[in-house]
């Protein structure tokens, strides 16, 4: 790990972003292509419109979610 | 459209239904069965649920196109939440995923019965409702916990039947029935119901609608199934209009006693 970069966790994996990072950066990482979620950071939900300005931090923890069947 | 459509709707947040069958979008052996299933049921109003995403599955996109062509109402869950807070941030993640402000507000306090936390479910419904959310309490048959939520601004209540994906039935009648006298708001047993004649029971007693998944995606036939808890919960809500007969504790005939033939004064 280089020391501009920061390490945080996506649906608890271990991420590694090169800093300064917005959770924007993370999600483009973590998606091969765009799709329906939705994002939480740190336990708090975190609008869409959001995402750019949201600067992540060592050891985040982000939240990206699905849709899934449920009950 | 029957007779009972256009005379008997259940309205939810003001918004009107001819199904009273909500149903659940989980545990199906595949897509196909569940779109069956859903089509046969003829609800009207799907239950889903958000889950981390697994980007190398990528069947998010795809569950959420098949969803979309039922052209049902979507009823997004908090399933799995086990306090306010994660309850509170994960229908805001589903208010902007689903574009809708409805949610069926889970927040469950004991892993073994998947009970309602009544005190984080009361906490997370003001807060959303706060929200402008249009919040569907799954609870227990607490009337107190009722009374709360409905002071909270609920407008429906969902009370458990049995614990989640037991398929016992109503197991506190009594508690039911105290809710039925005592609210006049939309009621709906949601979870806990495991046969058609289960849900046709509910609806006898006066309850409004039928929330359920397992029973139907657990089924050797899903979609035959579906049919028949509607035809259940659509035979129960008329026998509930009707009017049931008072019990007896002794028999009366039903055929005429007057002008039986052979009949003995002494017989």
């Amino acid at each position: 790990m280089k020391s501009n970069d920061i390490s945080i966790a996506i649906n608890a994996s271990p991420v590694t972003l090169k800093a300064p990072a917005s959770l924007s950066d993370a999600l483009q990482q973590w998606q091969s292509e765009p799709s329906r979620v939705a994002c939480a950071l740190n336990g708090e939900f975190v609008p869409r419109s959001a995402y750019p300005s949201t600067r992540l931090s060592e050891g985040d923890q982000v939240e990206i979610v699905q849709p899934v069947g449920g009950g | 459209m029957s007779n009972q459509t256009l005379t008997d709707p259940l309205t939810l947040y003001g918004k009107t239904f001819n199904s009273r069958f909500l149903l659940g979008t989980a545990l199906y052996e595949s897509p196909e069965i569940m779109l069956d299933s859903v089509a046969t049921s003829q609800t009207e109003i799907l239950t889903l649920g958000l889950r981390r995403q697994n980007p190398a599955q990528g069947d998010g996109e795809r569950f959420w196109q098949m969803i979309q062509s039922t052209g049902c109402t979507l009823l997004p869950n908090t399933a799995g939440c086990k306090s306010a807070k994660e309850a509170i941030n994960l229908a805001l993640m589903s208010r902007e995923l689903f574009a809708t402000n409805w949610v069926k507000l889970e927040v469950i306090g004991d892993d073994y019965n998947l009970q309602p936390d009544p005190f984080q479910l009361l906490e997370a419904a003001q807060e959303l409702i706060a929200q402008d959310f249009c919040v569907l309490p799954y609870c227990t048959d607490d009337l107190i916990l009722c009374q709360r939520l409905r002071e909270a601004g609920c407008q429906v209540l969902m009370p458990w039947g049995a614990p989640i994906g037991t398929g016992r039935g109503l197991l506190n009648r009594y508690a039911l029935k105290a809710l039925r006298q005592r609210f006049d708001c939309p009621l709906i047993i949601d979870a806990g119901l495991g046969a058609p004649s289960q849900a046709c029971d509910a609806m006898e007693l006066g309850f409004d609608g039928v929330l359920l998944n397992t029973a139907v995606a657990k089924a050797q036939d899903p979609a035959l199934m579906a049919a028949s808890f509607r035809s259940a919960i659509s035979a129960g809500r008329d026998a509930y209009r009707a009017g049931l007969m008072q019990k007896r504790q002794t028999a009366h005939p039903s055929t005429p006693t007057i002008g039986q033939p052979f009949w003995h004064q002494n017989s």
